[in-house]
């Protein structure tokens, strides 16, 4: 039962690396800055879920009682992150940065 | 006297749990968590402009799992568009028609956009009824925008009903 519990936690935790990697990639090579705007809205997703189940699994599974407190990590993100990239857009549309040329439709006048 | 006690119950309930989750399960925490669940709605009350109600408890609940499952899937594939070559995405603003009319159906809308990977609500119109929405990859714009009612727009009208 250990090796199973170890297996799950190990996996999680790889996916939640892997998409936090992903993430992180994008910051770096996508071209313009709405673009970017992608990569951290998507690592602060899978990237912590898989992160926050791992250690969920974890602890549950070593105190032998169910551990959430982690839940209100994910919950706390959840509610903060669009925010955060909502101003950042905002911010990105008022000081009328580049934007890919192929780009379709306009952002607004700020 | 139950309504003037407690102005938002949602908000009482979802305080209490993050104060039980925060604290560890226990009768002097649920007691304590039970006292600011209730003084912390009633301080913050002019802070809260028309919360609009909750009608279907169970609607709500199949639109967090849709979400979160959609988070998931769409994971995956910006994931793959993100290692692939840059070239080959399409990147578009896109203006969605809004139905919802509550502001805060919309702040749940345009975060549940941004959650989901490949779109990132931008921008709200002054007027409330049009919302800018960056994506990531986009084949056809109409499509998107329907794709964006009927899967989130739709519920969160008849979870609200506004």
């Amino acid at each position: 039962m250990d090796q199973v519990v170890e297996f799950l936690v190990s996996a999680a935790i790889l996916v939640g690396g892997v998409f936090a990697l992903v993430g992180s990639i994008g910051l770096a090579r996508l071209p313009d800055f709405y673009l970017r705007l992608h990569g951290p809205t998507k690592a602060s997703t899978l990237g912590v879920g898989g992160t926050i189940l791992a250690s969920l699994l974890f602890f549950s599974w070593q105190e032998r009682a169910l551990q959430l407190q982690e839940v209100l990590i994910a919950l706390f993100l959840f509610i903060t992150a669009p925010v955060s990239a909502h101003m950042l857009a905002k911010a990105a549309m008022h000081r009328d940065l580049k934007r890919r040329e192929d780009t379709r439709g306009r952002p607004w006048k700020q | 006297m139950m309504s003037r006690l407690l102005p938002f119950p949602m908000l009482s309930l979802l305080l209490w749990l993050s104060w039980l989750l925060l604290n560890g399960f226990s009768w002097g925490h649920g007691l304590l968590g039970l006292v600011l669940a209730v003084v912390l709605p009633l301080g913050t009350r002019p802070f809260w402009p028309n919360v609009p109600r909750l009608r279907d408890f169970p609607k709500l609940v199949r639109f967090v799992l849709v979400v979160h499952w959609d988070i998931i899937t769409a994971n995956v594939v910006v994931a793959r568009l993100i290692l692939g070559s840059p070239r080959k995405l399409r990147p578009a603003f896109v203006e969605l028609p809004l139905e919802l009319t509550d502001d805060f159906a919309i702040t749940l809308l345009a975060s549940t956009i941004s959650l989901t990977p490949g779109t990132v609500s931008a921008d709200v119109s002054e007027d409330r009824r049009t919302l800018l929405i960056h994506a990531l990859d986009m084949d056809d714009e109409a499509e998107l925008v329907a794709q964006i009612k009927q899967r989130y727009e739709r519920p969160l009208k008849e979870i609200f009903e506004c």
